[in-house]
């Protein structure tokens, strides 16, 4: 039985329309993330699950159960925002009792859930502190302390961790982690980072313009994007695309890729990953997609035996990371990023071969902006 | 305070000085009526004519105070402005209160609750800020008359609380609008309804608009004349139009020091609020957003 389940929801503000047909269901216990561009209708469909915004069609369902028009109250469900919203006037321990407070809870049961909560979330010393007085990484503890206190069926979280700095982002991000292992709750997570979606999903829905281009899970994200638009989005440093006229025929497709400057490249197409759409695209440039880590150095002790289709290119700039370096070379029409080893003793301005690895790479139609295999 | 870092030219000093010597002759210029007016409430009555507004009295005495207080004439009654002077209280005190509390609620559906139309009806109701008071003498007479409120406290309440909430809705929405809608939303997902939001997360953090309407609809209640003359009766007038009998009522001598000291008692109230209570009143004037 899924916990949540969303079908066709749209929603207008006035003759704008913000979801357009919205459907997606997650089993009790997921963590499902949404992503997408600012303005892309996360928290407005977060609001329609919360039951703070009517839909304007379409239905939701809790534990089976609809609650497209019932209260927020009434739905069982508890939300942690992105400016954490404490009640001012109340105390830590305050804020995180009301809501129990609110369902007539007995006074010795909603301390005892306090408790609870603090010490799941360290935040035991800070109980009879008023909001004003904590930093914004203790305020989002109670925060999330007051969702946990009751135990709903659905948690929302709306951009819980954009107002940390870089460092309580991560700690905090492997906390949310934590929990949801150890409580096993169903979650729904807006996120804008890309990185947290891909730590913490069990399922991904990629959001667009109100629709959600892909729902999956982020492997299938990541691995097999439906389209240009979630292929460049997820991923850090994002996809290179670069243009490649299709050649040849089943079974023998090449792709060549013209550099200005340099010869053309020619990149075999696995026969594996053919589909039989690409039949009707001989001839036409398509966009190729090669992510930074697709690509690896050539290393001359493999000889032979070294995977991958070899070239090279003329190194333009090197960024060391650290945990490795990021080279920016010319290829199809501009530059692509590729990742490679640390160890990498390259300059920018010299030749480096490389390989790369076409049984990860993905072509998609320039003009629909569709995958195509 | 003194966070500015000022330039120490002798030319510089000299002109903080002359502006300084300016505000302080203008500070006593303001200041001249009230003098004259406590000067003159206590002086016996024969020193009055004798001397000029401002000599010291020569034998001070608190006779016309009490006089005011509890013997002068307002009128046909001869019993001071006591009377009257509770009379305020008693009409003030209720419609404080419920100006107050309607505005707080009007506020808050106006800007957490919104609804088809809450703009309009907002723009309509500051109208109500503008509408000058003589316009609705009569329709108000009429309309206490068919409530059979004529002549008593609670019509006079009623007036003042309807034309009170104009200005408490003014004050409470323009602050609401700053508190963070989120609050309202996480409250109701938490369970709380309507006015249990409005009780227990809203009025906790308006305490300084609370005290700017309260200033304002004590003050504007308290000095009125012309509901009071209009729409009370003998026994509910407030102290304002006790006033203006005692003055207009002549026996022989005009006693300015009782007239002076009257004066003062009428206008103690609203002097001590601003006191007690006014740099609350600049600090919710200027308060922002709640922060949560
Ligand atoms: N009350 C409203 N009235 C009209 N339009 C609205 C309203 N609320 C949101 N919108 C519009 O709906 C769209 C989606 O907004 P939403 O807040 O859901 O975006 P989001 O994906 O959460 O963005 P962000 O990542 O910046 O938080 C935006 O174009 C926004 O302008
Ligand atoms: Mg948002």
């Amino acid at each position: 039985m899924s916990a949540l389940e969303i079908q066709r929801v749209c929603k207008d503000f006035g003759s704008t329309r913000v979801l357009q047909d919205v459907s997606l269901a997650i089993d009790s216990g997921e963590f499902l993330i949404l992503v997408g561009p600012s303005g892309c209708g996360k928290s407005t469909l977060m609001n329609a699950i919360a039951g703070l915004e009517p839909v304007t069609s379409g239905e939701i369902h809790i534990g089976g159960e609809e609650i497209t028009w019932r209260t927020p109250a009434e739905r069982d469900i508890a939300m942690v925002f992105q400016s954490y919203a404490l009640y001012p006037s109340m105390t830590v321990r305050g804020n995180i009792a009301f809501g129990l407070e609110m369902r007539k809870v007995p006074k010795a049961e909603r301390e005892a859930a306090v408790e609870r909560v603090a010490d799941l979330l360290q935040i035991s010393h800070l109980l009879e502190r008023k909001p004003s007085q904590l930093s914004g990484g203790q305020r989002q503890r109670v925060a999330m302390g007051r969702a946990l206190a009751r135990e709903p069926k659905v948690y929302l979280f709306d951009e819980p961790l954009s107002n940390l700095d870089a460092k309580l982002r991560v700690e905090m991000r492997t906390e949310i982690k934590k929990l949801h292992q150890r409580l096993g709750t169903t979650i729904v997570y807006v996120t804008h980072d890309q990185i947290e979606a891909m730590t913490l999903a069990d399922s991904i829905a990629v959001m667009r313009d109100g629709c959600i281009l892909q729902f999956g899970t982020p492997d299938e994200i990541y691995n097999d994007p439906v389209d240009i638009f979630v292929a460049g989005f997820m991923g850090s440093p994002s996809m290179n695309f670069v243009p490649a006229v299709l050649e040849g025929a089943p079974g023998d497709y090449r792709l060549r890729v013209a550099t200005p400057g340099a010869d053309d490249l020619l990149l075999p197409w696995p026969v594996s990953r053919e589909t039989a759409a690409l039949a009707e695209c001989r001839g036409r440039t398509l966009t190729l997609g090669l992510r930074p880590e697709h690509f690896s150095e050539e290393d001359a002790r493999l000889g032979e035996q070294a995977e991958g289709t070899p070239l090279s290119a003329t190194v333009s700039v090197v960024e060391p990371t650290g945990a490795d370096i990021l080279l920016r070379l010319p290829l199809g029409d501009g530059e692509i990023t590729a990742r490679v080893n640390p160890d990498c003793r390259v300059a920018a301005g010299e030749r480096l071969g490389l390989r790369v690895d076409m049984r990860r790479a993905v072509l998609f139609d320039p003009d629909s902006e569709r995958r195509l295999a | 305070m003194d966070n500015v870092i000022r330039s120490r030219t002798p030319a510089a000093r000299a002109g903080r000085l002359l502006l300084q010597a300016v505000l302080v002759v203008a500070a006593l210029w303001y200041l001249l009526p009230l003098a004259v007016m406590v000067l003159t409430s206590l002086k016996p009555l024969d020193e009055i004519g004798a001397g000029s507004l401002l000599t010291l009295p020569e034998h001070p005495t608190l006779a016309p105070w009490l006089k005011a207080w509890g013997s002068a004439c307002t009128g046909m009654r001869c019993e001071g402005v006591s009377g009257y002077f509770w009379n305020s209280f008693a009409i003030v005190i209720p419609a404080v209160i419920i100006a107050t509390l309607i505005g707080a609620l009007n506020g808050y559906a106006l800007t957490k609750w919104r609804f088809r139309g809450a703009e309009l009806l907002f723009a309509l109701m500051l109208f109500g800020c503008f509408i000058p008071f003589q316009v609705i003498l009569l329709p108000m007479a009429q309309t206490l008359g068919w409530l059979g409120l004529s002549s008593s406290r609670a019509g006079l309440v009623l007036v003042h609380v309807v034309f009170g909430i104009a200005f408490t809705t003014l004050f409470f929405r323009n602050f609401y609008v700053s508190v963070p809608d989120e609050l309202v939303a996480a409250a109701k997902l938490d369970g709380a309804g309507f006015f249990r939001i409005f009780w227990r997360i809203l009025l906790p953090v308006s305490k300084p608009i609370i005290v700017v309407s309260v200033i304002w609809q004590f003050t504007q209640i308290w000095n009125d004349f012309l509901f009071g003359v209009a729409f009370s009766g003998h026994d509910t007038q407030p102290v304002t139009v006790a006033l203006n009998n005692l003055v207009n009522t002549s026996t022989g001598v005009k006693e300015y020091n009782v007239d002076m000291a009257a004066a003062m008692i009428a206008a103690l109230p609203t002097l001590l609020v601003y006191v007690l209570a006014g740099k609350y009143f600049v600090r919710g004037l200027t308060a922002g957003s709640v922060k949560g």
